[in-house]
Formats: structure tokens, sequence, C-alpha cells
């Protein structure tokens, strides 16, 4: 059995664009999606920046019932919600179906359910006032929230699973659902991923030390991949979401195709060798790499683009050094590398699908997206990768295939690589 | 506070909770919650609290299991606003 599987469409809420056609804009053109957020300030924290979507709870309204959306207070879960249904729609989907559809199934991912609505529970139950919650609090603190009600509202039938590896949940939720689909237990899949980090998540990262703190007064320049200034990663928020289809059943229904998931791999380090709780082991991460490669029946020569994991920490400049090592490629050899992180901040769980769905468009449209803030390249990467390969603008240029990766806390590694589909 | 008075606030109290606007518009004291309003039964603890809230009443348990059609619940909002705790 060698089922294919192409990508039929995609949804997206993003710090810099909450559908497909503005998030392209703004990845073309640089467009920044971190603010200066005053509350951060008032809180104390020191960073007081973060990739918050433009998102009104009003933009749902044609998207789940009206009773379904009164009392629906996770964001997470409407980020969720909305990019899974602009992917499905965009699939070429009726997002109403009056059977199930027993086909089609979800792995979406999240990190932490809503804390919003845990705090509303928490404050509630502690002043006696339990009684009050009302029948909604469950359904939104649950992990499999985001999955009840993008499966509910689409009528899915098939296996649904959400999906939590910390910052590698995206590419991992993805592969799941390619894994389905190629192993014929699926013939649809809607993937993908969300995060809402609130203040008390933010808080958890803030007193770790690991975030950028010294750009507050120029929020644009704080999130900074691969700079020697960089100080540290940008929380942010959003989701992403694709619909994955076997090819027969996308080419008998007359699919537009994006392009095909070729394979990927998902691994650990064993938080053994350098890995750990919060840093990924680099031989987990180049095997991760190696066998995503092998899996997918290319080269790793064939690979045109580099989407990083690449958050702006001290962890940069040993992801490209695995990168190198995992590719074999180095100096003008090695591809472009980019992150979209520059733009958005890290969104956690989400990264990884928004950050899939950037590759697809990148390879769509054939073109490489700028690196924010990479006017100083760390020079142990410039040493070993060049510069000709760290765009600081939109590099227009033929793209067959990109490899996507995301590495998580747990020591959790997962690789994707994307091809144009090619009727062969 | 008459049954009539009950009977369109109730209206509002039960707005957020349907789908059927229009069955919603002309129910009656035989109106069936789940049934004709297409209420989800998971639901009908949010509407005891908003009318908790709304009549400023305590519904306890043995009372809200009488409510699932409008009369019912008319039965239990008089009965409780005529009696306060």
């Amino acid at each position: 059995m060698s089922n294919r599987v192409v990508i039929t469409g995609l949804g997206v809420v993003s710090p810099n664009g909450l559908n497909i056609p503005d998030f392209l804009h703004a990845i073309q053109n640089g467009i920044s999606g971190i603010r200066f957020i005053p509350e951060y300030e008032d809180l104390k924290f020191n960073c007081q920046v973060s990739g918050v979507p433009e998102f009104e709870w009003e933009q749902l309204r044609n998207y789940i019932t009206e009773t379904s959306l009164y009392g629906l207070k996770g964001k997470g879960i409407a980020y969720g919600i909305k990019a899974a249904l602009d992917a499905w729609t965009d699939a070429g989907n009726e997002i109403v179906s009056e059977d199930t559809l027993w086909e089609t199934g979800c792995v979406f991912g999240s990190s932490v359910a809503d804390t919003d609505v845990i705090k509303t529970a928490i404050t509630r139950v502690d002043a006696r006032e339990s009684k009050k919650l009302g029948s909604r609090v469950v359904e939104q603190i649950m992990n499999s929230g985001v999955t009840a009600y993008i499966s509910g509202r689409l009528g899915l039938g098939n296996k649904i699973i959400n999906n939590s590896a910390a910052c590698a949940t995206g590419t991992q939720s993805i592969l799941m659902g390619y894994e389905y689909i190629k192993f014929g237990m699926a013939k649809r899949m809607v993937v993908g991923s969300c995060e809402y980090v609130d203040r008390y998540v933010f808080g958890g990262f803030d007193s770790m030390r690991v975030l950028s703190r010294k750009f507050n007064d120029e929020p644009e320049r704080a999130s900074r991949p691969m700079s020697a200034s960089a100080g540290g990663f940008v929380p942010g928020s959003g989701a992403g979401a694709l619909i994955l289809e076997d090819l027969d059943f996308a080419l008998a229904r007359g699919a537009k195709i994006y392009g095909e998931l070729l394979g990927g791999s998902t691994n650990s380090g064993g938080q053994r060798n350098g890995g750990s709780m919060t840093a990924p082991g680099p031989e987990g991460v180049v095997k991760c790499i190696m066998e995503a490669i092998a899996n997918s029946n290319i080269s790793a020569n064939d690979i045109d683009l580099v989407s990083g994991h690449l958050t702006a920490t001290i962890a940069d400049k040993l992801e490209i050094q695995n990168w190198v090592q995992a590719l074999g490629r180095s100096g003008d050899d090695f591809p472009m590398v980019n992150s979209l992180k520059s733009m958005i901040g890290h969104s956690l769980s989400a990264a990884g699908s928004i950050e899939t769905v950037a590759a697809v468009l990148q390879l769509k449209h054939n073109f490489v997206h700028p690196n924010l803030n990479l006017e100083d390249p760390i020079p142990e990467i410039l040493d070993i990768i060049g510069a000709n390969n760290l765009p600081t603008i939109k590099v227009d240029k033929e793209i067959n295939t990109v490899a996507k990766a995301n590495f998580g806390f747990g020591d959790v590694n997962s690789c994707l690589i994307i091809s144009k589909y090619k009727n062969d | 506070m008459d049954r009539k008075e009950i009977l369109s606030e109730l209206k509002k109290v039960l707005a957020p909770y349907t789908e059927s606007k229009e069955m919603l518009d002309g129910i009656n004291e035989q109106t069936d919650l789940i049934k004709d309003l297409k209420i989800n039964s998971a639901n009908l603890v949010d509407i005891i609290i908003d009318a908790e809230a709304q009549y400023n009443i305590e519904i306890d348990f043995d009372a809200a299991e009488k409510m699932y059609n409008v009369g019912n619940c008319i039965d239990v909002i008089s009965e409780k606003i005529n009696k306060p705790a």
C-alpha cells in the first residue's frame, strides 16, 4: 500500500493575518504581527511584547451555530475552529453535512486548554458557586475541546484525536494525519493545531528567562531568530490547519492540490546526550531529519528551503549545525533558511501548523519569505551556511521541496517533507 | 408577575439556547424545550442558572427536573417568585 497524501486546503489565524490571502501578503512583505501588550507591563513581565491575532468573536458567527458561539470563551478553541473550517471550505467542501463523514478524521493539537476558562472555573468554585458554572466549562477546559468542536461541526467520523507534544505539536499532528491516510485508515484528515498564550502561560516562560526583553519599545524588532542580538523568543497565539487527502480521493472530487506531503518523522532524543526537558538533543534532531528525508524517498540535495524551528534563543546556532549535519550540505550549497517566528513570534503548539501553512504557500507561489531582524546573523551560523541562504527580503525562486521541522520540550522532534504535486 | 409576563421574559432567557427563532416567537405553555425548541439537554442547566439570575430566585434540583416545557417553567418560576426564600 502506498497511498499518496496531498494537501487540498489551508486555513490560518495568525498575528499577521486572519485568512490565507492576508497571511500570504504578510509573509511575502515581511509584515510583523508582534505588538506591545500594556497588560504585560502592568504585570511586570520582562517580556512585554507578543504576537496576538486581531481576532474578534464576531468573526466566528458564520462558522458555528449561534447557540454554540454563545458561551464559547476559549480563544484557542476559537482560533482552531476558524482555521480548520477555513481550510475545509478552501478545499471546496460545504461546512454542514447531514451525515457522518466516516472517511474523514481530525488530528488537532494544543498545549494547554484555555486557562481563561479554567480561571473562571477556579474563581467560581473557590467562591462556593460551582452551581453557576453551567454546561459549557468542561467542553472548553478538556484538552480535546478543539477537536470536539471541529469534528462536531463538520460531522467527522474517522479518528478524532487531540495531540500534544509542546512546540512539536503542529508538525506532529500533521504527520499523524498523514500516517492514517498513508496506511489506508482514513481518506481525508483535518490536521493542525492552535494555541492561546494567556498571561499565566506567558508568565511561566517569562520566569524561565527565555523570552525577549530588550525590545519592548520596538516590538517589531523583538523576535530575532538567528540574530546575534537575539535574547529570547516572543510568545504568540494562533492556529493553522490543513486538509490532507488520499490522492485518488482528491482527484476523484476534482480538488485543487497545493502540494504533496511526501513523508516525515517524529522522534525523541530521549533527554540524553545533550537533550533535556527543555533542549533538543542533537542526535535525535539529526536522526529525525534524516529519517524524514528517507521516508519521503528524496535526497537531501532535493531540498530547496528549510523552514526551521529557530525561535531566537541560544538553540538557533545548534539547530543550524544539526541541519548541516543531517542534510550533509553547507556553505552556498545549503538551502535557503527562514523562520516565520521573526514575524509572528513563537506560538508554541500552533507554531508547526502555521509554519507548515507558510511552507505550502512558499511552495505554491515560488518564493522564500524574508527573515525579519536578521541584519546581524550569528557569526557561527554565517561560517557554516553563508549569508546568501539567509534572506532578509522576499526571494522569488522555484521551490519544489521544503523541509519543515519543530522541536519541543520533552526533547520531541518532528519533521515534514512537502513537495509540489507532480502527476507521474 | 402573571403567567403572561413570565412567559414573555422567559423567551429572552431561552433565546441564546435555541436555533429555532421562529418557534421561540410563537411559544405557548405546551412548547417542549427539547423537542420543539431543539435545545440541547445539557443547556437546561444554563437556562436554570440564567432564570435564577433573571428572577433572583433559587431553583433546587427537584424543581429543575420539572422544567421540561414552557408551562412547567412558568409554574416553577411563579411559585418561587411568590414565595421568596
